[in-house]
Formats: structure tokens, sequence, C-alpha cells
């Protein structure tokens, strides 16, 4: 059986910076924060995948979204992993306007962890109380 | 707002303790109909992402344990997938056996406590009661397997806490032949009921589309005709070697939703019988691979709880404590459904089309409507449900006079 | 306390269920207490829609950021005399959460306890059995 992540190798083309096949079902790419909307339009809509969630991690050069992919037919997990290196104020494209399945995870990242997403219809706090202090975001590492 | 001249808000909450997203619905009617959903969320928001990273890999599934009490096997089960993933861990039969079996049970108790919620809703208390009388002898035997009632804390990375005994294995299947006839009841209850029909058909309707598009998973998913299901789709533990089919219905309405969750209780029946059939076979005792270290990387793993797929991400960096850990709970796409879902009827099917989502009873029993001008109470949380179970009577009313 | 006051109390008592954002699974125990294996309805406990009908509270769950001024809100509503017990660890004393960020302070500070019933989850009959010894311990004066 072909591989979907063969297939989804090919449609990157080159905007694959790393790919590591962790097993048969579990499949992470290393992409570019600039190309993170095009790279999931082409995995939503065009492969039909579903969008799992995406999990924003504070590193110590910056942080790091991944967007998990999930093809329902084959079982397998696709992770797109971006690095935003920025510390203080990080930013990236939202994938909302895409579809509305992302709206929920991007507010909660944005804050939790302080990252800024550009062209997201609606975004407000999710979880934390409306007097939670600005600028204390709970899961950044090392800051209480 | 000049065109909605008598706009009314009705908030719905601000309680959902199903996961750790709790919701606070504010629903915007406009006479009987509802105009907008608003979802707020937090209310429940206990900040175990961040309580993971401070507790050992073994503390850790006794932490996600306390994510929600109705499906408290789905958080472990997904958890373990994750750092087994992580670790590239098999494990072997029996245990696979015996998690498919605990997975499956959680199953049938939490579709039976909706069931008997949603019966609620609508105004038949009777099948709320009866439901719940059916679902002790399953609380039973969780506590003779695990030795509790909830929060069965089986689960360990690389293997189970306790070993079910092949001598209890008729009790079991006892169990399941007893909860046949039971479920079969209830099929007859609500599906041949001319006014639970008329109640349900049609009603937060979400079509193939909206769900692909809201990201939808679990029996919301495959009402609306997606065919997913994590345990076939991506198998773990025991799914891939025994008998079952996956549920699916196409017209999305609440209906639908209640008739995948009934007969997905008698393909739980079928998992369960399949897997102690395994567990027979295979030696007592076998039942930890005592795992010491868990080596740096990064794991993904998923479960087919009873409202959908939940997913774990857990990333060591070589410690005894995981550096992130990223939990998605089911609800959390689901519930997002009910801004589409609720405006498509009027207040008193709100409490129904919430409820299918299988939320639960806190959220509508909680519920206060506001006047918007005066910002005074006017309803309480008792009178959204009687709204409800009024419009039953009216409707069985009027079918009983056709059938005259 | 004034003895037509207390005899009101601790007759058919009504219930009011306030999650605090528990795990819910308080919640459903609590529920288990009213169907048809432990019925507790024979006794003339009821569960109430609203507060302001409301004997006794019982608090679930840990006080988040959320809720804590919330509960506090709803227990000033509330009748007097009236009695709270606190259902469950993460409402006697925090439990797992007590270390999260979006932790308050614990509940009886925000509002005053009169029962306390531990266990995660406590039984049905451990429920009971925390009712039964408040109002034994409410008619002692």
């Amino acid at each position: 059986m072909n591989s979907i992540a063969e297939k989804v190798k090919e449609k990157f083309g080159s905007k694959t910076i790393k790919y590591l096949r962790k097993n048969a079902k579990r499949h992470y790419f290393d992409v570019d924060a600039a190309n993170i909307v095009e790279l999931v339009k082409i995995l939503f809509h065009g492969m039909e995948m579903r969008f799992i969630t995406a999990t924003g991690i504070h590193l110590r050069e910056g942080f790091e979204i991944l967007y998990h992919f999930s093809n329902d037919k084959t079982g397998e997990v696709i992770s797109l992993r971006v690095l935003i290196n920025e510390k203080v104020n990080p930013e990236i494209d939202s994938i909302t306007p895409l579809f509305i399945g992302a709206e929920w995870i991007e507010r909660e990242m944005w804050e939790m962890l302080g990252i800024n997403f550009r062209n997201h219809p609606n975004l407000k706090k999710l979880l934390l109380a409306d007097d939670w202090p600005d600028g204390n975001y709970p899961l950044r590492q090392g800051k209480q | 707002m000049t065109e909605h001249k008598k706009q009314t808000i009705i908030p719905i909450g601000p309680y959902h303790p199903l996961q750790e997203e709790p919701e606070f619905f504010k629903l915007y009617v406009e006479g009987e109909k509802v105009h907008k959903l608003d979802i707020e969320l937090g209310y429940n928001h206990r900040g175990i992402e961040k309580i993971s990273e401070s507790k050992h890999f073994d503390q850790v599934a006794f932490a996600v344990e306390r994510i929600c009490g109705i499906c408290s096997t789905s958080h472990p089960f997904a958890y373990v997938n994750a750092v087994e993933d992580l670790a590239g861990i098999g494990v072997n039969d029996r245990i696979k056996y015996i998690r498919s079996i605990i997975g499956e049970m959680e199953r049938l108790h939490s579709h039976l406590l909706w069931l008997g919620l949603a019966g609620h809703f609508i105004g038949y208390n009777t099948v709320w009661m009866w439901v719940w009388k059916y679902r002790e002898p399953l609380l039973d035997l969780f506590e003779f397997i695990t030795g509790n009632r909830q929060h069965y804390a089986m689960f360990k990375i690389g293997g189970v806490r306790l070993d079910i005994a092949n001598n209890d294995i008729p009790r079991i299947r006892k169990m399941c032949d007893d909860l046949i006839p039971a479920i079969d009841l209830f099929r007859g209850a609500v599906m041949d009921d001319p006014v639970i029909q008329s109640r349900a058909k049609g009603i937060g309707t979400l079509t193939k589309k909206e769900a692909i598009d809201y990201c939808a998973v679990g029996p919301i998913a495959r009402a609306s005709g997606i065919d997913i299901d994590i345990r076939r789709d991506n198998p773990y533990a025991a799914y891939g070697m025994v008998e079952w089919k996956v549920i699916t219905r196409h017209s999305g309405d609440v209906f639908d939703k209640i008739v995948v969750r009934i007969l997905e209780m008698y393909e739980s029946i079928k998992i369960i019988k399949g897997c102690l059939k395994g567990l027979e076979k295979e030696p007592e005792g076998n039942i930890d691979l005592k795992i010491k270290n868990i080596p740096a990387g990064e794991g993904i793993g998923r479960h087919e709880a009873p409202r959908g797929e939940v997913f774990h991400y857990v990333r060591s960096d070589g410690s005894n404590r995981p550096v992130r850990h990223k939990i998605r709970a089911p609800s959390f796409m689901n519930v997002a459904t009910n801004q589409i879902t609720t405006t498509r009827g009027t207040v008193s099917d709100a409490a129904i089309t919430l409820g299918a989502v299988d939320p639960c009873y806190c959220c509508t029993e909680r519920c206060v409507v506001i006047d918007k001008k005066t910002n005074k109470k006017i309803l309480s949380g008792k009178d959204l449900i009687r709204l409800c179970q009024e419009k039953t009577r009216e409707i069985s009313g009027k079918l009983n006079k056709k059938i005259e | 306390m004034n003895k037509l006051i207390l005899k009101a109390l601790t007759k058919s008592i009504n219930v009011y269920h306030a999650a605090c954002s528990p795990c819910n699974n308080c919640d459903i125990e609590i529920l288990d207490c009213l169907t048809p294996r432990y019925d507790l309805e024979r006794f003339g406990m009821t569960l109430v829609g609203s507060i302001r009908h409301a004997d006794a509270m019982l608090v679930t769950g840990v006080p988040n950021m959320k809720t804590a001024k919330r509960i506090k809100l709803v227990y000033e509503q509330m009748p007097k005399p009236a009695v709270v017990i606190a259902i469950g660890s993460c409402a006697c004393g925090g439990n797992l959460f007590r270390n999260s960020y979006n932790f308050v302070k614990p509940l009886d500070e925000i509002i005053p306890v009169n029962a306390y019933v531990t266990g995660c989850p406590p039984k049905p009959e451990a429920m009971i059995m925390g009712v039964v010894k408040l109002i034994k311990a409410l008619k002692a004066g």
C-alpha cells in the first residue's frame, strides 16, 4: 500500500525542510512558518485530511507549533512542525480562514503562549478569566 | 440590533464538566427562534497540561484521569498510547485485551448515562431512571475488576495495574448477556416511539460538510455520515484482533446521534466478548512490562473515547517528566458544532440539541434566562428543561389524537 | 438554633448542586444517589434547580478564576439558615489541582463549609453518610 506520507512529500516538494518517519503511522514534516497556510490548504482541502489539533511549545530559541492532521483512511498522523524564531512577540498566519475547526485551538494558543495569529477573525480569550493579567502566559516556561 | 427588537439572551451554563472544557452558552433568541449561539469556555479550566509537566511519567496517568469523570479511562488510554509510541514499546496480548475490555465497558457506561440524560431532557424521566438502574450492574463490575466505581486507575505505561482473573471471566460475560435485553428495551423505547421520533428527527441537523469543516469526531461525525473511528482506522490495543463494525448514519440530526450511540453499545458488547475469548487463552499475571526509563523524543497517542477521538501529544527530553503534554478532548471539536445546530431550532429544542453532543446535565440544569433590557432573571434552568418537556407532551397529545 | 428552623432545615432537605470546575465524577455520583439503587427521594431529599429553593448546597470541584466569584455569589443568594457540603477531594482541599495556575483558594476560604465528604469520587454511600452525620451534628447543636 502506498503510504500517504509519500504523497504529502511529493506535493510539498521543496517546501519540506526535514522529514522524519517515526513509524509507519506517525510522520513529522518540518516546514517554514511563511508557507503554513498554503501547506495546510493542501492537506485539508487538497488531500481531505482531518485536522486534529495544534500543539504550541515554548522552547529556548522561540516557539514551536505542531499542526496534527489525521488521514482516516490509512490511520496515519501527519504533523507539520513550524518554528517561530522570536522570543517575545511570536506571530504566525492564522489557518482559521480556511476552516472553522481551527478557531478555538488558535485562541487557546494565543492566551496560553502569547502567539499572535494574523488574520484570525475572533481572537479573544477562550479558557482564562477575562481579568487574567496581560502578558502572563501560563504555558510559557520559566516565568510565573 | 434595531431589526431584532425583542432579542433575548439566554445564558446556559456555565458548567460542562465533561472535559477540561466546560461551556457557557449564550443563546440569542427572538421569540422562540434561536438566532445565534455564543460559547464561552473556561469555567472548568484547571490547567492540567501545566500540572502534567510537574509530574513524573507514572503519575501523569493518574492526573489525566482527573480530566473527566465519565470517560476517565480514555485519557490514560490515549496517554499510554502516546508514551508507548514515544518509546517504541509493544505490549503483550493480555494487556491489550484487558485495556480494550475496560475501554469498552466505559463506553457502555457513558452511552447509558447519556441516554438517560437525553431522556430526562425531553421529558421521559422513566427512561432516565430505567437506564441508570441498568447502569448500576456495570459500575458494580467496575468495582469488582478495578476496585473503584469511577476513576479506575487501571492503566500504566507498559501494562495495566490489575489483572482480570480467568475465574472472573464468566461473571463479566454474564453481565454482558444481561445487558443485551436492557439495550433491546431502550432501542424499542427510543427508536419506535413516535413522540421521540417527532421530537428528535430533523432537529439540530449537522450536515456532512459542516462536520468536516468543524473537524467533528466520534458519534457526532458518524451520525453525519463521516465514517471515522480510531479503533478501526489506527488499531491499537485489541481492537484489531476482534470482530466488530463501525456504525454510521447519514442525516446528522439528534435522532441519528441517539441511534448511533444505541447501536454502538451492541458493538461494545461484541468487542468485550471477543476480548474475553482471547483473554482466556493468555496466561494469567503477565500484565506489566516494568518500563523504567522513557527516552527523549515525541509521541502521539489516540483513543476513540465514547465522545470521539482523544488526542495526546507527549514530548520527553529524557528526564522523568514530560516537557510538553498536549491534550485534545473530543468535545473541544464537537461542542463548537452547537454554533450551527442550535440556530436551526427553537428554544425548546435547544436543550436536546446541546445535549445530543453529550455534554452533561449541569449545563442545562444551571441555565438562567435573562431579559436583556432589565437584566433580570425570568426563567431558571429547570424551566428550559420544562419548556422542552412541555413540547414533548404537546406533541404526544397531538399524536394520540391522530391515532384515535 | 431555633427549634422550628432546625426542623425545617433537617427534614426533607432540598439540595442544590453547584459544580465548581469539577471532573464530573462527583456530579454523576450525586445524581446516582437519586436513581433507583440509592433513591434518596424516599427521604424527601430532592435536587432543585434554583438556589433560592435550597436548604443545602453540594459543591464539587476546585474553585478556579472564573467560578470562585460565582460560587460566592450563589452562596449569598441562598436563603439562610443553610448548609454547605463539600463533595470530593477537590472541593475539600484542591486535590492535585492545588498547584495549578488557575486555582484561586480552597473552597472553605471562599464560603463557610459545614461538612466535608472526601474521596475521588466519594461513593454514594459516603455522601449519604455525610449528610446523615451533618444532620445529627446540627440536631445536637
